[in-house]
């Protein structure tokens, strides 16, 4: 069925509710990751964002779901409409009502919701967390670094210990980005576990980097398309601006002594 | 329609007399247009403008963002991201309405703190100011419904905590928060009557806007020095003001173009940033947030709705009194609408007869101290309900009443104001020099 199913299994054991916070723990820490699309004139890095799907589909699938991404949307990095249509087919099944059974997906369903392990869903993860507070909760950092929900992710991938321990049934490992110190997902990602094609590093530092920006990409795929609004508008607004002010002084310049006299 | 003396519409050709006798609706719209304005009025009276804008943005956007939403507890947030991926500009429409709101609190704010310094809001100007006081409680009622159809976990949790303010009412207040709900919690129907009401409240608003507009049309617009345009003669009244077209027309669209670079900058690169992470996690009836914190605009009143625990003695007393039937919880909500309301109430709290606070050397510092509380409260509102926030939260609180239930009266009595100028032509020449154009005759 899912063909990864097994390795993910593997590292994804047994997993508690969303609501489990730990008790203790020290200070959230979370690095600053310099992301290829962050700023106003950063793009995504379609290589990273190609990787980050490959991790994503080879581990985190196995737990977590992406229901609110249509896999046609896939073109969007780069990969043609026959790779997107194996891609689907490949790796996920869906229901299908009509057939009252599962088939092989196609490009217009959505990637899989996967609720099994009560594993949340990950198509907003990346603005449903942010990175950065403060200073004094008034947030002064995001205007700076930005809401650094893919930061977060990519420190919380990379951010484990090593350190576990037992509480009420459940293992929870220390984790240096989670707050309250310790996560009941176990850590997901181990060095050289995925191979990618282009030979890119696999350490873990890199692919929870890969697959943060993956996850930033299911956020907001239209970050791209809205930055270049927002640059046509803010130039565009900015000339409108410019334009009024001159007729506005023109028009109250009769009525104004000073601008007479200079 | 305003009691300034200026020219009128005449109808010319015989079609415009034919509908000048039976809708003289040419006239209306050219008295509203033409109407005599203080020639002196400053950046700060820009705000008015914006406004509208605003709320013509929101009503855009919003009937064209219905059209892809789904008012349902299991669709809802799904609707959204539609919305958000696959709907033509569906992200710039989403993020222009989300951020339109907070532009609109900026522009309201700065709308009411100037009416407050100028004292537009004495007489003859009392109805205008209630008007806007009102259409200001409806922008919040509209705001807070609106945040609640995206259905996320600060929708839901956030309805929860501001109907249960109802339900703090005594003796009715249960029955009263079952009824606003539909039900006894938030669900589908809550989320159907909010989304129904959030359509029609901006229409109201609208109605309320054209009121407001026609109340200070009648009086005649306040200015920096809240000296009246003298109302002689035509030639006098000219000598204070220039037409609204095109004279404030052009400065206000140059000004609502500025403001629009800096709104079209956070919404093209930061649209996330007054939001709140938390509301990109579907709602969920089991699990609450961390911190239940209300969006920015709502943040100083929400510090003043907490400031009065059951540890303060003003509570404690209020409760003793009223035999616990105003417990803290109660006192909170009265205490949060009682501070809108003590706006609203201004033109009567105020004993000053001058009423622009340029000419007031006390008063002055004490607006000052009212803007810095407001910040203080909007901060303090986002903090956690502990020491030392409670603490600061009360003397903030507190200052924001004595402000206008103690100070304001008091220094109408005490403050000896400065002189004011005689005229506005006066103030408006000490500004830019006598203009040739008034010097000579035309000629």
């Amino acid at each position: 069925m899912f063909k990864k199913l097994a390795i993910g299994a593997a590292f994804a054991l047994a997993l508690a509710p969303a609501s489990t916070f730990a008790a203790g723990g020290g200070e959230q820490h979370i690095e600053d990751f310099d992301f290829s699309f962050e700023g106003p004139f950063g793009t995504w890095d379609q290589n990273q964002l190609q990787r980050g799907l490959q991790i994503y589909t080879e581990v985190c699938a196995a737990c977590h779901g992406l229901r609110y991404i249509p896999l046609r949307t896939l073109e969007d990095l780069g990969y043609s409409e026959e790779q997107v249509i194996t891609y689907a087919a490949d790796n996920f099944e869906v229901f299908d009502p009509e057939l009252d059974d599962f088939r092989p997906a196609i490009p217009t369903d959505h990637f899989p919701a996967n609720n099994g392990v009560g594993a949340p869903d990950l198509s907003l993860m990346a603005k449903a967390r942010a990175g950065f507070h403060g200073p004094y909760g008034l947030g002064i950092n995001q205007l700076v670094k930005g809401m650094g929900g893919a930061e977060y992710i990519a420190s919380l991938l990379d951010g484990y210990t090593g350190h576990e321990k037992e509480e009420a049934g459940t293992i929870l490992y220390e984790n240096t980005a989670f707050p309250g110190g310790w996560i009941s997902m176990a850590p997901p990602l181990s060095d050289e576990q995925v191979d990618f094609a282009d030979g890119h590093s696999n350490s873990v530092e890199h692919m929870s980097e890969d697959v943060a920006a993956f996850l930033m990409w299911t956020a907001e795929p239209k970050m791209m398309d809205r930055k270049n609004a927002g640059f046509v508008g803010v130039l565009f607004l900015t000339v409108l601006s410019v334009l009024l002010y001159l007729v506005n002084k023109r028009l109250w310049a009769p009525h104004k002594g000073k601008a007479r006299k200079d | 329609m305003s009691g300034i003396p200026h020219d009128h519409y005449e109808p010319k050709t015989n079609g415009e007399k034919w509908l000048n006798s039976r809708l003289p609706i040419v006239g209306l719209l050219y008295d509203t247009l033409m109407i005599p304005t203080p020639k002196n009025l400053n950046w700060w009276w820009i705000w008015g403008i914006v406004l509208a804008f605003c709320l013509a943005l929101q009503i855009v956007t919003g009937i064209v963002l219905v059209m892809h939403y789904t008012p349902h507890v299991d669709l809802a947030f799904a609707s959204i991201e539609h919305i958000m991926r696959n709907v033509n500009g569906g992200y710039m429409l989403r993020y222009i309405h989300m951020n339109g709101a907070s532009l609109f609190f900026v522009a309201v704010y700065i709308h009411i703190f100037r009416g407050l310094f100028y004292g537009s809001y004495k007489a003859p100007r009392e109805i205008t100011w209630i008007i806007g006081m009102l259409i200001y409680l409806m922008m919040m009622g509209t705001a807070f419904m609106g945040y609640v159809l995206p259905w996320g976990q600060m929708s839901f949790w956030g309805a929860t905590v501001i109907t249960g303010l109802f339900g703090a009412i005594p003796f009715v207040g249960e029955a009263i928060q079952t009824w606003l709900l539909g039900g006894p919690a938030v669900d589908n129907a809550t989320l159907n009557r909010f989304f129904s009401l959030h359509y029609l409240l901006p229409f109201v608003i609208a109605a309320l806007v054209i009121v407001h507009i026609w109340a200070f049309h009648t009086t005649g617009n306040n200015n920096p020095t809240g000296v009246d345009v003298r109302k002689g003669s035509k030639a006098e009244a000219e000598k204070d003001t220039l037409p609204f077209w095109p004279y404030f027309v052009i400065k206000d669209l140059f000004a609502l173009a500025v403001i629009l670079v800096v709104f079209w900058a956070i919404v093209g690169y930061m649209p996330n940033y007054l939001g709140h992470p938390d509301n990109y996690i579907e709602a969920n009836p089991l699990v609450t947030p961390a911190h239940i914190v209300p969006e920015w605009y709502f943040l100083p009143f929400y510090a003043i709705l907490r400031a009065f625990t059951g540890e303060v003695w003003v509570v404690q007393f209020a409760s003793f009194i009223t035999g616990g039937i105003v417990d803290a919880k109660f006192f909170g909500v009265l205490a949060m609408f009682g501070a809108i309301l003590a706006m609203a109430l201004a033109p009567w709290l105020d004993t000053s007869t001058v009423r622009s606070g340029k000419y007031r050397p006390m008063f002055k510092w004490w607006f000052y101290l009212l803007i810095v509380d407001f910040f203080a409260l909007m901060w303090l509102g986002a903090m956690p309900a502990e020491e030392p926030y409670a603490t600061f939260s009360l003397i903030a609180s507190a200052y924001w009443f004595a402000y206008f239930f103690v100070i304001l009266p008091i220094l109408g009595v005490i403050e000896k104001p400065e002189a004011q100028p005689e005229t506005i032509e006066e103030d408006f020449n000490a500004h830019y020099g006598k203009a040739d154009a008034d010097a000579t005759p035309a000629e």
